[in-house]
């Protein structure tokens, strides 16, 4: 038994972030976690899935670009576990970094499984079964969350799947139907089509990545389409069915025209559940079972509190960091007035990539606000011609009046790199003067974020 | 052990910029010795020395910058030893920076550098003299007509964002003092009350504002108008044959303050919190009495406008602003405003600056009065005053009285308009 400033549940992007922030700040610090550290992100999600993708937009070009490029590749062919293995591989290395880290910061890292019975105390079952109880004078629960289930057709590991499962799957499946076109389902949609499944998506709403600006989804949907990938939008799942050898799935369209698809797997990527912390204490939740926090990120129960995925959305690891560590600046930086998530990006690692920032076009109709657009393709592009990589825009949603960016949209290669300067104009209120004014380098893709301000005011160089 | 320190060189002071050494290490210095030149807000001055011995250590080089007060050197009398190396304190900021990297280095509490950055981000009191704003508050700032300076910003480090910026007019946030509503008394007889319509309150806020928080000054010329009265009857006489309508003297007023503008742009400029901008065009805002109140309409590039056109333009927005037919547009982007009240028989009055424009005019009647001419005789002469309200943050009053005479030669050398 110890004694803690500070035990953080979870060493996920909320936990591990956190932790670190409040070691820096002088406290003693313990994560507990069952799982290596590093959290979804890093064990099953954002970091592996990148790893897959890398590969798959590799293999990709290969097979399909080598001959534009002037390569003649004979023979080209793959080893799927070690394309698999070497996802893991980033994966552990990630862990183990963390792992430096925690010491250097001095945090104890304890792997087991945490409870809570009361405030200011953690059970902990450690993996050989012992039980250990530490006390901490203030307790940060970010034990983030799972795969939700789709109602009636549980995840079974092997026909039906989560994306955890997805990442690690021992053979390249022939077929597989994806339920939900997020990120997520994209991107595994993107990762196994590349290597020739033959894959199917499968989307209530009207377009595919259906909180990104209208534009960018149905240009994401046709790049996607053109790769091979079977897109059904606006398409109601109505029967789910597992057998040991596949799925077999019954969609319905809006008009209710029903039709039948299997395939040997089947990926739910529906969203997400809470994962909560055992033991009898009485947690407050939000209506939809999340973790109710107060504006310093404190729960219903003095003195615990709640950042990251198990507050709710958005589910993004770079929200959860900023909430733990504003979360933890609260709790030890006497006087700081923790701040809640605003604007955050989004970002799909497909290819062509999609990122945004701030309002869609739909969003500021709805909200009224008047707006201009400046738009420019990446066709226009000295350096998207010369990498080969021409699909895509740069979409900016500008306020009328005064120029300031309201939402930035792109689809195209490193699209994900280049909205940060997009976030940062955003956040600090900048207007087209300022992105005008800031010279862009040539060649670089982010000229066209230049552009696209530049075409918001009707004058870009290179449309 | 002598230190020497940033001397307060000027009333405004708050910091010098070290211009150069007189003195280097190790050179004696006598009592009275100048040691360096400082440069203030208002001039490069002479530091003297106090003391006698030798220059033992500068702290701040050539091109630093420091707060009165900070040391600059060190002079040791004669035999005397320096004390402790930690004495040593830098002032200059660059030094500054080194030496909390060496803090850092040597391990001390990260808590408190963590606990002194977050305080620092706490919104600071607006006297310092740059003003941290987002580039979308300093325009819908300047759309407003609303000053930045004593906004308490929201954003990091106290940086003023969008929503930080009141509406034209409303009433400053939290710290300023919002006076109660004032209790009339009643006075026994028939009283009217006559609720505020929204031109009443944002007249009455913004003019508040601007005469209490803009220091303004005041400057007034008499200006010879019996040249401009033989012009104008000419003229109007020209105007009568062709048909057209007359030229009133304000339309000369306006066209010759906006070529006074060009020639002391000076004055054509506005107050923009922690910079100055100086427009290129002179955009005049002129003051329209209006049912009740008063609307400034402007006249865009007034400086490459011929008399007919300023005629023509001021008549037109007189005509619209009675009718209120205004746009919205057609109010914003005035440099310079022009007020006459010399319809009224008014020979004299000062007006409240207009922000954040940096100038504004008052222009009265022409009168008949007696004059001492060149010859020292008292003659029948034609006289206007014109009086000048200006924003002293952003034209001094030798500024202004430049203008002024400026404006003088061109009203009573009508012709010199017409270059």
């Amino acid at each position: 038994m110890a004694n803690y400033d500070l035990i953080v549940i979870g060493a996920g992007p909320a936990g591990y972030v956190g932790a670190i922030r409040a070691a820096q700040l002088g406290k003693k610090v313990a994560v507990v976690d069952f799982e290596r550290g590093g959290g979804t992100c890093n064990n099953y999600g954002c970091i592996p899935t990148k790893a897959l993708l890398k590969n798959a937009e590799l293999y990709h070009d290969m097979k399909h670009r080598a001959a534009e490029f002037g390569f003649k590749i004979e023979g080209l062919s793959f080893d799927w576990e070690k394309i698999i293995k070497r996802s893991r591989d980033v994966s552990q290395k990630g862990s183990a970094g963390l792992d430096f880290l925690f010491k250097k910061n001095k945090i104890d890292f304890i792997r087991g499984t945490a409870s809570l019975d009361k405030a200011g105390e953690v059970k902990v079952a450690l993996a050989d079964g012992k039980m250990e109880t530490h006390t901490a004078a203030k307790i940060l629960i970010a034990t983030g969350c799972v795969s939700r289930e789709m109602p009636g057709f549980p995840f079974n590991g092997k026909t039906v799947i989560s994306s955890k499962d997805a990442l690690q799957l021992p053979a390249q499946p022939k077929s597989v139907i994806v339920i939900g076109a997020g990120a997520i389902g994209i991107e595994f949609a993107y990762f196994w089509n590349a290597f020739g499944t033959k894959v199917t998506v499968v989307e209530m709403m009207p377009n595919i990545l259906p909180v990104e600006d209208t534009e960018i989804s149905v240009a994401a949907e046709k790049a996607l389409s053109k790769q091979g990938i079977t897109i059904l939008t606006n398409h109601k799942t109505t029967k789910t069915e597992a057998t040991d050898k596949g799925v077999k799935i019954t969609v319905a369209d809006a008009k209710g025209a029903e039709k039948v698809l299997e395939a040997d797997l089947c990926l739910v990527a529906i969203g997400v559940s809470p994962v909560l912390p055992g033991g009898k204490l009485k947690i407050g939740l939000t209506d939809r079972g999340y973790i109710q926090v107060n504006d310093k990120y404190e729960t219903t129960v003095r003195g615990v509190y709640a950042a990251g995925d198990i507050i709710g959305p958005p589910w993004l690891a770079h929200v959860a960091s900023y909430e733990a560590i504003q979360a933890i600046e609260g709790m030890f930086i006497p006087g700081c007035k923790p701040k809640k998530v605003g604007l955050f990006p989004g970002c799909t690692y497909c290819h062509p990539q999609v990122a945004s920032y701030g309002l869609t076009e739909r969003a500021a109709k709805e909200k009224g606000i008047p707006y201009k657009v400046g738009k420019f393709a990446f066709m226009a592009s000295g350096k998207a011609r010369a990498i080969g990589d021409t699909e895509g825009f740069v979409k900016l949603i500008v306020g009328e009046k005064h120029g300031e960016i309201l939402g930035a949209h792109i689809i195209g290669a490193d699209a994900t790199e280049m909205i940060a300067e997009l976030g940062l104009a955003i956040n600090c209120e900048l207007t087209l003067d300022e992105l005008h004014d800031t010279i862009h380098a040539h060649p670089t893709l982010s000229e066209s974020v230049h552009e696209a301000a530049l075409a918001a005011e009707g004058h870009a160089i290179h449309t | 052990m002598p230190v020497v320190n940033m001397p307060k060189l000027s009333d405004t002071m708050t910091e010098g910029t070290l211009v150069k050494w007189l003195k280097k290490e190790g050179d004696t210095v006598e009592i009275g010795d100048i040691l360096a030149e400082i440069e203030t807000d208002k001039a490069t001055m002479e530091m003297e020395s106090f003391d006698e011995g030798i220059l033992k250590t500068i702290y701040v080089k050539e091109g630093g910058k420091a707060k009165i007060g900070d040391k600059l050197a060190l002079i040791l009398a004669e035999g005397e030893e320096e004390e402790a190396a930690t004495e040593k304190k830098p002032a200059s900021k660059a030094a500054d920076k080194a030496q909390g990297a060496e803090e850092g280095k040597m391990g001390k509490s990260t808590e408190a550098a963590g606990s002194a950055k977050k305080a620092a981000d706490a919104p600071k009191s607006a006297s310092t003299s740059r003003i941290k704003v987002s580039p979308l508050a300093r325009k819908i700032a300047a759309e407003r007509g609303v000053s930045l300076e004593g906004i308490t910003g929201s954003g990091p480090g106290g940086r003023i964002v969008a929503k930080d910026v009141p509406e034209a007019g409303a009433a400053r946030p939290a710290s300023a003092t919002a006076p109660a509503p004032i209790k009339l008394e009643n006075t026994g007889g028939e009283e009217t009350r006559i609720e505020l319509t929204g031109m009443r309150r944002v007249i009455a806020e913004r003019l508040l504002a601007s005469k209490t928080q803009i220091p303004h000054f005041y400057l007034s010329i008499e200006i010879d108008a019996a040249p401009l009265m033989r012009l104008r009857k000419e003229v109007n006489a020209a105007n009568e044959a062709a048909g057209q309508p007359k030229t009133t003297v304000n339309d000369f007023v306006l066209l010759a303050v906006a070529h006074a503008a060009k020639q002391c742009p000076k004055v054509n400029a506005a107050w923009g919190g922690d910079h100055i901008v100086q427009y290129d065009s002179v955009n005049i805002s002129v003051a329209i009495a209006v049912e009740d109140g008063l609307v400034t309409p402007v006249i865009r590039n007034a400086q490459d406008l011929s008399l007919r056109e300023i005629s023509t333009a001021v008549k037109d927005l007189a005509n619209r602003a009675r009718n209120k037919k205004l746009k919205p547009e057609e109010f914003a982007g005035g440099t310079i405003t022009v007020s006459n009240l010399g319809a009224y028989g008014i020979e004299q009055f000062y007006a409240i600056v207009n922000p954040p424009q940096a100038a504004i005019l008052a222009v009265g009647a022409i009168v008949n009065k007696p004059v001492v001419n060149a010859k020292g005789e008292i003659v029948a002469g034609q006289r206007m005053n014109i009086s000048l309200s200006g924003d002293h943050r952003v034209v001094d009053g030798a500024v202004g009285a430049e203008y002024l005479a400026a404006l003088r030669k061109l009203l009573e050398n009508p012709a010199l308009m017409l270059l």
